[in-house]
């Protein structure tokens, strides 16, 4: 038999799992923090909120507690749905809820947004209690350690002494990789999936061209925007195209957009011709809409900043000598944001250390947003490391 | 351990349930990486072909690598890479070089077995090789056998193992 035909029966053997459903409709919560944070660059948050959102019950051992890390435009809203706006379905729904590969009838699942976002967590559109005023220009840099930090205090005040799981994809994986490095009493299993363990020249490049939109465009003004009453739109926009085709492989580009024309033939104009163009260009004014510019910023310096290696003599092994955690490490082969060979580098260094760790490379098409999506595969890996991880509690 | 093309990882499962072994699997399909994973052991997707560049030297005790080796493009050099991240290495491969096999190819046909049950179209075998070959390519690269044996159906063989053996199993190592 063909591997072809052999995963074909493979996927269609009958499984032995109720139907994947949703949790449901859920609501967020926000707990005040009033003990100051230290951040990694010497200053201090005095006071912040951390909203998150929690799907399943944590058991009375609480060990079953994941905490699930957002990437760069995710938040707290992971699973399920809001009751008064049913189509905002959280970023991880077909990965986590009841019978999902992360099932919240055995696990009690955690999203929290991280400091300096802005989706109601503290962040630069929130009031600094100093002056009355939206922090803006004057909030400070904040860093995966710095999440990390704070994503501990919320465990300390939910009662999750260790957590059974820290997962995350692309940003989301620095952070489950930083835990094992910052935590690493605190976490027994890290799901790593999409990640780098520092980003390339080419990757903060683009971060650059990225912040460099939205910091000249003249409604920017210097990050205090909110008191003048714009919002620097078309910088955040142009940010998020540039993203956004970083995210896609060129052969998913090509497979849904072609060289397709929105009006049938070329205009001989400079406004939209090819339908990737309106596609990029509706992304955009989404996304200009609802994620805050200085947010942006901040959020792509500190992909600019991780580098767990840089205080071990670039020595990614060093790094990663205090981790204690078992590792599953999932890359896409179409990713070329960060491709499989940066996930290597991750698995090399936990090989170094004698760590537990089990590395997948998937073969799907959709490039560094593959994470994100229903891959059978993928999923099918997910499910059952968690089950694993579930007969371990 | 490193067991090379480990499929569902059922042996690193008994090495680790039998003798407190720990260790990892490598296997290039994506049916055997889920298996490996729900069988609870480590598994790392790699191709052997592209050899374990991920491995230091001296990284592991003992470098499996079961039924495989007649199946590879490369096979001098993943023997001589099993010996370079680890201390030792136990292979085991088909010996093409059984009785009955060398009847059949004398008869003017392919060798079919239990062991080699492919017919030469479909067959993953690339590198036909008997434990005399075996022997010789050793000795050729300075690997030294550690211990070496030969099985039918299951039963060691005492003497003319290249004749009667159907399965050999080898123990190496390189002098450094």
């Amino acid at each position: 038999m063909s591997d072809r035909l052999k995963r074909v029966f493979l996927f269609m053997a009958p499984r032995n799992h109720i139907e994947p459903r949703s949790v449901g409709a859920v609501r967020p919560q926000t707990l005040h923090f009033a003990e100051p944070l230290r951040l990694k660059s010497g200053a201090v948050l005095d006071s912040y909120d951390l909203v998150y959102e929690t799907y399943g019950t944590l058991n009375a051992a609480k060990s079953n507690a994941v905490l699930a890390c957002h990437a760069l435009n995710a938040a707290h809203h992971v699973a399920g749905w809001y009751a008064e706006d049913p189509d905002n379905v959280g970023w991880w729904d077909n990965m986590i809820g009841p019978g999902k590969p992360v099932d919240t009838d055995k696990f009690f699942v955690v999203g929290v947004n991280n400091v300096g976002g802005c989706f109601g967590s503290t962040g630069p559109k929130s009031v600094d209690p100093k002056t009355g005023n939206p922090y803006g220009s004057s909030f400070p840099v904040v860093t995966v350690e710095d999440w990390v930090n704070a994503q501990a205090r919320l465990a300390d005040r939910l009662g999750i002494g260790t957590f059974a799981a820290v997962m995350g994809g692309s940003l989301g994986a620095m952070q489950a990789l930083q835990w094992t490095i910052g935590y690493p009493e605190r976490i027994r299993n890290s799901i790593v999936v999409a990640a780098a363990p520092k980003l390339s020249a080419q990757n903060i490049a683009f971060n650059e061209v990225a912040r460099q939109a939205i910091t000249t465009d003249p409604d920017f003004h210097g990050g205090d925007y909110y008191g003048h009453g714009v919002v620097p739109r078309r910088g955040l926009r142009l940010a998020r195209m540039i993203g956004h085709i970083t995210y896609l492989s060129d052969d998913v580009m090509m497979e849904k957009f072609g060289r397709a024309l929105s009006s049938g033939s070329i205009g001989f104009h400079f406004d939209v011709d090819f339908e990737i163009e309106s596609y990029l260009r509706h992304q955009g004014d989404k996304f200009s809409e609802y994620f805050d510019a200085n947010t942006y910023l901040l959020i792509t310096r500190a992909l600019d900043y991780f580098d767990p290696a840089a205080a071990h003599g670039n020595d990614l092994s060093r790094a990663l000598a205090v981790a204690r955690a078992r590792f599953l490490v999932v890359s896409f082969t179409s990713d070329w944001r960060f491709s499989p060979e940066r996930s290597r580098e991750i698995v090399k260094a936990l090989l170094d250390n004698r760590r537990d760790v089990s590395y997948a490379e998937i073969d799907a098409s959709h490039g560094h947003d593959a994470f994100l999506l229903d891959d059978r595969r993928y999923h099918a890996l997910l499910r059952a490391y968690f089950d694993g991880i579930f007969e371990r509690l | 351990m490193l067991d090379l093309g480990c499929g569902d990882g059922v042996l690193l499962k008994y090495l680790e349930q039998t003798r407190n072994a720990r260790g990892y699997g490598i296997d290039i399909d994506d049916a055997n990486v889920l298996a490996c994973v729900r069988n609870g052991v480590n598994v790392i997707q790699s191709d052997l072909e592209r050899g374990l560049a991920g491995f230091d030297a001296g990284s592991f005790d003992c470098v499996i690598l079961s039924q495989t080796l007649q199946a590879v493009r490369h096979t001098e050099e993943i023997v001589l890479e099993m010996l370079r991240v680890g201390r030792e290495a136990i292979v085991s491969f088909p010996n093409f070089g059984r009785w009955d096999l060398r009847l059949q190819v004398a008869l003017g046909r392919m060798p079919v077995s239990a062991e080699l049950p492919y017919q030469w179209y479909n067959t993953p075998n690339v590198h036909l090789f008997t434990i005399a070959d075996f022997e010789s390519f050793c000795s050729g690269h300075g690997i030294r056998v550690l211990e070496r044996v030969a099985l039918h159906r299951g039963r060691p063989v005492g003497a003319l193992a290249n004749l009667l053996g159907s399965i050999a199993v080898y123990r190496i190592e390189k002098p450094r």
